[in-house]
């Protein structure tokens, strides 16, 4: 894959950001690459980031998280750690940025720093079935409110249109005529299709530059979602 | 547009609100139901709608009083502390007879407590929280697609019983992310001829009170209220049960706790221990009938649940202490594991309760 030295995953409230970028953090270190992940997200109050922490140090992955991440404190604070994404030019970098405008506000301040080095990829990720990005146009406009709130544009598209649990092949299929149209209104590449690891070999058939992910298992998954 | 949509929990709940016909939100931010106020915020305007982040949780709760009174779908959602803050217009909306929906999405206390998940609000739901003898409908969903038709339910039951239904969820169901459709939703609408919707002079004025001036006239508005009551505890109990045919110990829970049991006892069952799952949906009215049954059948029962032991009392009071009910808990914002389920069951096996 062609990685630029930092990645950043921005969109819509719930698009799938956090679990793509710790999957992309673990193919980056996967490639012998040094990587460090930060969770920008001061929106989210549960299931972020540091929820993969032992997966992320098992790879040698760097972790930057919130003091307070999953504690009962919330307080939307980043930690001055967090510089290090974009001061320290050796290390690939993964960022984790919150949901829509309200959390694309904390990538502001490394903004100047992501222009003067100009080496990262600003990534839209999208999902067709959430319901306030239904449409192509619907995501766009949510597009250029987190543009406007971070002063950063996008420079590509992440197809991340799932259904959870009940995601087939097909529901990928189904997002691609979506995705070719948002592709279309924002000028940007689809840069990879991200789908459920177990599938990625058959969706591969149909699809270019597919990227597998591998999700938690989570402690209230029903016993008849188990993979 | 898509048959199935991704949602949040919370989401949820403000899609299927806007769907059953509420117009009206009234609210106050509170993690962890904050996105409900955020998604009505964002479609309310598109819709003609209302929605109004008020400068306190007795001023929503008091503006749902006031919309209720006026015939309308209203709601307003929180989180436990918040919910406390709205317990007096709680009472005064019981006690006007109005109906409402109020969401809790509860977090762990008392207190200020934390954002971390939590059932411990059993108590203030099903047994009161405001003051006077009163009761609401408490709906407990355990999934992204119960927050939306249990939302909806929500809506029909208190319009058709002029009463408060909450939805009880807590922080787990109101964050996680499920496939969720709407094409089995049942709206039903109800003739509200005693809501203030202005006279044109053709009609005797309506009032909406809940101050008596004769103790006589107000324990007779009780009385009636409790007739009310008493047909709801005999038509709207709502539960499920799981593996329970030929169960010897049953496991009560609701909502996000009811999914870390199921997995429990599908491990306990690879173990040869035959142990099922009544899950009550409605938490008032709750599953008396089917808890009773089971009790003559099972050797003792499970309270699993994310407090001290709440709901444990009604399972004891509904089994009539035929059986003994041991208690699984994790409090605080902590949730019991899968494991620590299966331990307590294989002590059930054992007799240990």
């Amino acid at each position: 894959m062609d990685h630029k030295r930092l990645t950043l995953f921005a969109g819509h409230y719930g698009s799938g950001k956090t679990n793509i970028a710790v999957n992309y953090a673990l193919q980056l270190a996967n490639e012998g690459k040094k990587v460090c992940i930060a969770d920008l997200d001061i929106v989210n109050p549960y299931f972020r980031t540091a929820d993969s922490a032992q997966a992320l140090k098992a790879a040698g992955v760097a972790l930057i998280a919130p003091q307070f991440a999953n504690s009962n404190v919330d307080l939307p604070a980043l930690p001055a750690e967090a510089y290090r994404l974009v001061e320290d030019l050796s290390s690939f970098g993964v960022m984790d940025i919150g949901g829509d405008d309200r959390g694309a506000y904390a990538l502001g301040r490394y903004v100047p720093f992501i222009k003067k080095e100009n080496n990262y990829r600003m990534i839209f990720v999208a999902n067709c079935y959430r319901p306030l990005t239904q449409t192509p146009e619907d995501a766009l406009e949510v597009m250029r409110e987190i543009e406007a709130a971070c002063k950063l544009p996008f420079t590509d598209i992440v197809n991340n249109s799932h259904l959870g649990p009940l995601t087939d092949v097909q529901t990928v299929l189904d997002s691609r005529d979506y995705v070719e149209k948002l592709s279309k209104l924002s000028g940007l590449p689809v840069y990879m299709t991200t789908v459920r690891a177990d599938l990625a070999s058959r969706t591969a058939e149909h699809i270019p530059n597919v990227f597998p992910l591998l999700l938690q298992e989570k402690y209230f998954d029903l016993p008849d979602q188990k993979r | 547009m898509a048959q199935r949509i991704l949602m949040k929990g919370n989401e949820a709940i403000a899609e299927a609100a806007i769907r059953a016909g509420c117009r009206h939100y009234f609210g106050y931010p509170i993690t962890p139901q904050t996105e409900i106020a955020a998604y009505m915020a964002k479609k309310m305007p598109k819709i003609g709608g209302c929605f109004l982040q008020a400068e306190s949780e007795i001023a929503s709760i008091n503006m749902v009083y006031g919309a209720a009174a006026a015939g309308m779908r209203v709601m307003t959602s929180s989180s436990s502390p918040g919910i406390s803050l709205k317990a007096e217009g709680l009472s005064y909306i019981a006690g006007s007879d109005v109906p409402a929906l109020v969401v809790n999405v509860q977090r762990g206390g008392p207190g200020l407590g934390g954002i971390q998940p939590s059932q411990s609000d059993y108590f203030q739901a099903t047994k009161g929280g405001g003051h006077g003898d009163y009761r609401m409908i408490v709906l407990a969903p355990a999934s992204v697609q119960e927050m939306a038709s249990l939302t909806i339910k929500g809506f029909n039951l208190a319009d058709k019983y002029r009463m408060t239904s909450m939805i009880l969820a807590d922080g787990t169901i109101g964050q996680m992310m499920e496939p969720i459709s709407f094409e089995d939703a049942e709206i039903e609408t109800y003739e509200k001829p005693w809501a203030l919707t202005g006279t044109n002079g053709a009609r005797k004025h309506n009032i909406v009170n809940s101050l008596y001036l004769k103790p006589e006239a107000l324990e007779v508005t009780n009385f009636e209220r409790y007739e009310r009551y008493k047909v709801i505890e005999e038509n709207e109990p709502m539960w499920e049960e799981y593996m329970m045919e030929d169960a010897d110990i049953c496991v009560v829970a609701f909502g996000i706790a009811s999914r870390v049991a199921k997995n429990a006892i599908v491990a306990a069952r690879q173990e040869g221990i035959k142990v099922g799952l009544i899950r009550p949906i409605t938490l008032w009215p709750f599953p008396k009938e089917a808890l009773s049954k089971a009790a003559d059948k099972v050797k003792g029962f499970i309270s699993v649940e994310l407090s001290m032991g709440q709901m444990i009392e009604d399972v004891r009071l509904a089994t009539a202490c035929k059986k003994p009910v041991g208690l699984c808990n994790r409090c605080g914002g902590m949730i019991p594991s899968p494991d620590e389920v299966l331990e307590s069951i294989r002590n059930a096996e054992k007799g240990v309760f």
